[in-house]
């Protein structure tokens, strides 16, 4: 789960790590009132879940509050296009007002997992390369890239801030202060499940202090169920509506930019499905396991998502019966296509047990099943009906 | 012959009062397992169509000489019935569970490096050694008894694939899922070096998926270790990056895990490549026939 900027400076804030004086404000007026308060030069910041925000217009510099009123004005409402939104680009509906730190140099930190079989643990990475997509630098210098793998079930240790912070090159105050920093930022990491921390970048002030001026946090979606606190932090707004829909009533969906609509039980499979469908000549319109159980109700939901989407034009219903019987399945197809009173051409693939008996109620049902044996050919039949 | 599980193979179910727990023992009875023992904590004394349930997995080992273990617990307490299985002594550990958070499979990974166990999974439709038993879900009658050895990180993908193999009358030596998070207890490299060994499997079909950097470790390993002839499917070629694709290992990030790189390591380690999984099972056939 991603996480704003703001909600990840509170988690920092918690654990102590220095970030700039600042407040979240939803509009211009607070904005104004917060800059004001600081009493400095101010950064407006777009909150959207997505970076490249600078270059795409979405942080701008103040040095009076009327200035931050005119920047929030500018960037509240925008619809803000950067390298990681797509075209589309994110509705801005809040900005993060804080403190214009003086920057001496920008460094870059991070933790992430690491789940390459000689390591499977976290792994520190610290660069003197501040400021710049890390990846770049990974392929460019990876000699500037300081890592350092840690085992949770071992912990961090002293030396392993001390590599990671002469490896910056820091001096002895900073080292002390850098050090805090790496502690609590594994801790942090540890205490809510986190699957990326991020603080880029890490500045050196001109006093010679650090400061996490930019940060980022992604959390384990399979650690949620034991921080009920951080489930709040999900911003809906930032995903796609039905993928929001889909999410809330249980259904495993993620929208693509195709026309033949696919559900599929179990994300394997439905992986697959998607593939069969490219190689036929077409393009998917989404990702969706509708789970093990696929019960009427279920698919009568996944129908309902699917016919939500208006690029789609056909749908590929591919159901793998093993426990769950493919008669039940059909039984479940034809009644939630009368439920939701179904327009759209469809291809139904039954495979496993019971499957003549449940190619044989959809044939009979007067819908407009097109019953396919193989796979290739389910996809194939899905892709000729959108031409 | 198979690998990992035969019929000697004695299983304890961990979580067999359960809904998932019950109707999987049972299922597993009938594919001819031996299901000796079930744990659930507090209703020890109990049992399940006369299999005596316990309170501690030690007792299911002490009592009915159980060497497996299938597990079908809430995720919240997986990690801590796999360490109970690993601490009783338990050789072979599969877990079906799906959602355990990762830095608990990291401290997992660790405490199993201490001892001989074996874990499969977690969030895994587990083993089956057609004429011998299963642990896991996977459905009974796509399997029949042969010479392919099957490895996939999928759980329906796996089924079907199966029963092309089934249809086309080849036959399996032993099926494996190892399950579809980000940090598996036991890999493709694990199992590629058993298959290869095992005298029982001529072939072996491998499923991976994207993320992750398993099927290029796999890749490697074949190229130096493995003479028996491997086919392979990568899903995921259309699956967009940074996204999590139903299982949470499976995710394209910083560009890196894609089918595309897969399919090439494979590709170059020797492996035949079977772009189409509609044709998975008459690839195998095609060697089958060959040979």
């Amino acid at each position: 789960m991603k996480i704003h900027e703001y909600q990840a400076k509170n988690i920092l804030r918690e654990y102590n790590i220095p970030i700039p004086r600042g407040e979240v404000a939803e509009t211009a007026e607070k904005a104004k009132e917060i800059t004001a308060s600081l009493k400095t030069k101010v950064v407006v910041k777009a909150q959207i879940h997505a970076g490249g925000r600078g270059k795409g217009g979405g942080v701008k510099l103040a040095s009076t509050p009327e200035e931050a009123y005119a920047a929030a004005k500018a960037i509240l409402g925008m619809t803000l296009v950067t390298h990681q939104t797509g075209p589309e680009g994110r509705l801005v509906q809040r900005i993060l007002v804080e403190q214009a730190s003086n920057i001496s140099k920008e460094l870059y930190l991070s933790l992430v997992v690491d789940r390459s079989r000689e390591r499977e643990c976290v792994v520190f990475m610290a660069s003197e390369a501040g400021g710049m997509d890390i990846e770049e630098v990974a392929r460019t210098s990876p000699e500037k890239i300081v890592k350092v793998a840690v085992h949770p079930a071992v912990g961090f240790s002293a030396f392993q801030a001390r590599k990671l912070a002469y490896g910056l090159g820091l001096d002895k105050t900073q080292i002390a202060q850098f050090t805090n920093i790496a502690k609590s930022l594994y801790q942090l990491f540890i205490d809510k499940d986190a699957s990326l921390v991020e603080i880029n970048p890490l500045v050196i002030t001109d006093e010679g202090n650090l400061l996490a001026v930019d940060t980022k946090i992604n959390l384990d979606d399979d650690g949620l169920f034991r921080h009920p606190e951080l489930k709040d932090l999900r911003d809906e707004s930032e995903e796609n509506p039905l993928e929001v829909i889909a999410k809330n009533t249980g259904v495993n969906y993620i929208k693509l930019d195709g026309n033949v609509g696919c559900m599929v039980n179990g994300a394997g499979l439905a992986m697959t499905t998607m593939d069969l469908i490219k190689l036929a000549g077409g393009e998917p319109a989404n990702f969706l396991d509708v789970g093990g159980g696929a019960s009427a109700d279920q698919i009568e939901k996944a129908f309902r998502i699917l016919t939500s989407d208006p690029n789609v034009k056909t749908i590929l219903v591919n159901i793998f019966g093993g426990i769950l019987r493919c008669d039940r399945v059909a039984t479940g197809l034809i009644q939630a296509s009368r439920n939701i009173d179904m327009k759209l051409p469809m291809v139904v693939r039954l495979q496993g047990t019971n499957v003549d008996e449940g190619r044989r109620l959809l044939k009979e049902s007067g819908l407009k099943f097109e019953v396919a044996d193989e796979l290739f050919e389910a996809a194939q039949k899905a892709v000729a009906l959108t031409k | 012959m198979a690998i990992l599980l035969d019929k000697d193979t004695r299983v304890v179910i961990q979580g067999i009062t359960g809904n998932e727990g019950s109707f999987h023992t049972r299922e597993s009875v009938q594919f001819g397992t031996k299901v000796v023992a079930g744990v659930t904590p507090g209703k020890g004394g109990a049992d399940l169509d006369g299999i005596p349930v316990y309170n501690r997995v030690i007792d299911a080992v002490e009592k009915q000489g159980a060497n497996a273990a299938g597990i079908y617990v809430a995720a919240a307490f997986s990690p801590d019935a796999i360490l109970e299985a690993v601490e009783a002594g338990i050789n072979l550990i599969v877990c079906m569970t799906e959602g355990i958070p990762v830095v608990e499979m990291m401290k997992v990974r660790q405490a199993l490096k201490t001892s001989s166990a074996r874990l499969i999974g977690c969030n895994c439709p587990g083993i089956t050694t057609p004429g011998a038993g299963k642990i896991g879900f996977m459905p009974n009658f796509i399997h029949k008894a042969g010479n392919v050895g099957v490895i996939s990180r999928s759980g329906t993908l796996t089924y079907e694939v199966i029963w092309q193999l089934t249809n086309l009358g080849i036959g399996q030596s032993t099926s494996i899922g190892i399950g579809g998070d980000p940090i598996a207890g036991t890999n493709f490299v694990d199992l590629l070096a058993l298959f290869e060994k095992d005298p029982a499997t001529d072939v072996i079909v491998m499923i991976g998926e994207i993320g992750g950097t398993a099927e290029e470790e796999a890749a490697e390993f074949i190229k130096a270790n493995v003479k028996k002839p491997v086919v392979s499917f990568i899903a995921g070629a259309t699956a967009p990056p940074g996204r999590r694709m139903g299982h949470a290992g499976a995710i394209i990030s910083g560009g890196k895990g894609t089918a595309a790189e897969k399919f090439e390591a494979l590709e170059a380690a020797g492996v035949k490549i079977e772009r189409n999984p509609a044709q998975i099972g008459k690839a195998v056939q095609e060697i089958l026939t060959k040979k």
